[in-house]
């Protein structure tokens, strides 16, 4: 059955990479901007996931991280003019070193005093990018404007579609390392330490190194797609990466579902489009409907919470063995 | 001088509603085990009520009143409904349904009184006090009314069999049980208090904030630095955590980062002292048993 629901997932893998590929040729323009949010988000979200649901540390505040990564890019290309594809690496690198060395502290924290300290670096995050000593390089509360890259190599795509699949291969090539992370000895050690952090260091696993370089990864992530947004976005300013975002990504892996990487593509839809829908909806309803994306959020916090902790994933996995187990009853009698 | 004795007056004002919002938190932690990332935005409903009352046209205490009376129902409540089923669930769970309560509050106070900024009046008026100008008569008053429950919860605790029975269920609840104490109760209750202490935080905060859904996110963060700060299972300690964040916040704020990244002090407390002196100042040193 392991084997049936194993193909299950290859198949859905397949199909999503297919809809993904073909996107860029059917949708266009703004539609195609969200695309690019969408898996901007994703990856952000699966940076959180391995940190949060695969090895339990609690993060308020990825929005901050999201941020380092959205200056660092932006920084790069509008002061330093390095072209935005070597931007990229290079911020998402100085995210790893700022997680890893936020890691450090935050192994004395636990639980909730980790939950603690990101919250406070999230709110704390719009100020500190608006600091008038940095001016020269963030460009204050006025942010920092970027030109859009045109594709390579003179290839017949427009700047949005070249975008749109540049995201593409980040997402895909970083869900890629995740799927391997998780699976191997790191990955089963991460869960370990999650699941009982006493017996994981009996048992020979650093925690102190894993913990601080799961955040490192984790921040990684949330940089890449940090940066990946300035450039698709062409603008990063002080208040795009407050609370809300990082709160944002926090009810992402809890609807997509908590360790599970697939679900994360759902979590991105889902926090696309939630405001994307409550923006529409002021036009019939007024002001009011600016109130909706927030108890929607909130509603299904604690109802994820409560019917299904492993979120959209878990239900998604559920109903496959429940199919897997509906149409091969001869097999099972025989086990 | 005068600026700095200024400074020192508003941070204390800021720093009582510091104090009362930290102490909130500390009586959920004691009683559930839980940080409350909604205490904000509880208070900051807590504080509509009371605005929507008096637009009504209340005198001025009589909402008060009504506001605390309310809040504390409204907590037991969310105890009770929200809070309860997931007692036994990882702190991730509680964490997120916390937030997710948070959520909630901040977009039914938006809907149903809009986004735009109100202001809120206080009963002590705001001319200046003491000749030099030095604090406001809302300041003052503020001051005074952080330091009056204060001085009324210690009574509470220290006096009364229920707040006895309280201390005793978040101590031990296994023996509170054998003894009659009712403990799923005595937590409600906790959590009542709570969202009635938080009530006054904001009607004392929004007269110098002003009102509007968001007006607690900066307050709920240096509370949690004087919790932190302090100690985050002794009441006392957080109450003095929050006072010394006030001031220290104006201080700092106005001689060396600049009172535009204000924000940056809270943070920097709560990893300091999360780093060098995990329990807080008056907190206890908890050892993990194996």
């Amino acid at each position: 059955m392991a084997r049936r629901n194993g193909r299950i997932a290859s198949i859905v893998t397949a199909a999503v990479v297919i809809v993904a590929l073909a996107i860029p040729f059917f949708a266009s323009g703004y539609r195609l901007y969200q695309g690019s949010q969408v898996l901007i988000l994703a990856i952000a979200l699966l940076g959180l996931n391995l940190l949060t649901g695969f090895n339990g540390q609690i993060s308020l505040g990825h929005g901050a991280f999201f941020a380092i990564g959205g200056y660092g890019t932006a920084i790069l290309m509008a002061k330093l003019g390095v072209p935005y594809w070597a931007a990229i690496p290079i911020a998402s690198v100085v995210c790893f070193i700022a997680g890893f060395l936020f890691g450090f502290p935050a192994l004395r924290f636990g639980g909730l005093y980790l939950a603690l300290a990101t919250f406070a670096l999230a709110v704390a995050m719009p100020q500190m990018l608006s600091y008038k000593g940095f001016d020269a390089y963030t460009g204050g509360p006025m942010g920092l404007l970027l030109t859009k890259p045109h594709a390579p190599f003179g290839l017949p795509l427009s700047g949005d579609q070249w975008l749109y699949l540049f995201c593409l291969a980040f997402a895909a090539a970083l869900y890629w390392a995740a799927v391997n992370l998780v699976r191997g000895r790191v990955g089963r050690g991460l869960i370990a330490i999650r699941d009982h952090p006493i017996a994981a260091e009996t048992m020979g696993v650093n925690a102190a190194l894993y913990k601080t370089t799961c955040f490192g990864v984790s921040a990684l992530y949330a940089g890449v797609a940090g940066g990946l947004s300035a450039i698709v976005v062409g603008f990063v300013s002080p208040e795009s990466f407050g609370l809300p975002l990082s709160l944002a990504f926090l009810v992402g892996i809890v609807v997509g579902g908590l360790a599970s990487l697939g679900g994360m593509l759902f979590g991105a839809v889902f926090i696309e489009f939630v405001p994307n829908v409550a923006d529409q909806l002021t036009v019939n309803f007024g002001e009011s409907a600016k109130a909706l994306p927030g108890a929607v959020y909130g509603v299904l916090l604690i109802l994820v919470m409560a019917l299904m902790p492993a979120g959209v994933a878990g239900a998604a996995r559920a109903l496959a063995s429940l199919a897997a187990r509906f149409f091969a009853p001869a097999r099972r009698r025989t086990m | 001088m005068g600026e700095f004795l200024h400074l020192l007056a508003s941070g204390l004002a800021l720093g009582g509603v510091y104090a009362i919002m930290a102490l909130a938190l500390v009586m959920i932690y004691q009683a559930t085990q839980l940080i409350n990332f909604a205490q904000g935005e509880m208070a900051m409903f807590s504080t509509y009520v009371a605005w929507k009352l008096m637009d009504s046209g209340w005198p001025y205490w009589r909402a008060f009143a009504a506001t605390v009376l309310v809040s504390f129902i409204g907590g037991v409540v969310i105890e009770r409904v929200v809070v309860r089923p997931f007692a036994r669930a990882p702190i991730l769970a509680s964490v997120i349904v916390s937030i997710g309560l948070a959520f909630i509050f901040n977009s039914l106070a938006g809907y149903l009184y809009g986004y735009s900024v109100t202001s809120f009046d206080s009963p002590f008026g705001d001319r200046p006090l003491f000749g030099g100008g030095y604090m406001s008569a809302h300041e003052a008053g503020a001051v005074l009314v952080s330091l009056c429950v204060l001085a009324v919860v210690y009574a509470f605790f220290r006096f009364t069999p229920l707040g006895l029975a309280m201390r005793a269920a978040a101590q031990n609840p296994v023996s509170s049980r054998l003894v009659g104490i009712r403990v799923g109760w005595m937590l409600a209750l906790g959590w009542g208090l709570a969202a009635a202490i938080g009530s006054i935080a904001g009607m004392m905060a929004a007269p110098i904030v002003y009102l509007d859904p968001n007006m607690m996110f900066g307050i709920l963060l240096y509370a949690f630095a004087g919790a932190v700060l302090g100690g985050i299972d002794n009441p006392f300690g957080a109450a003095f955590g929050g006072f010394a964040v006030g001031v220290m916040e104006n201080l700092v704020g106005a001689y060396v980062v600049g009172p535009e990244v204000k924000l940056s002090v809270a943070l920097a407390i709560i990893v300091a002292v999360l780093v060098w002196r995990p329990s807080g100042l008056f907190g206890r040193r908890l050892v993990a048993r194996v």
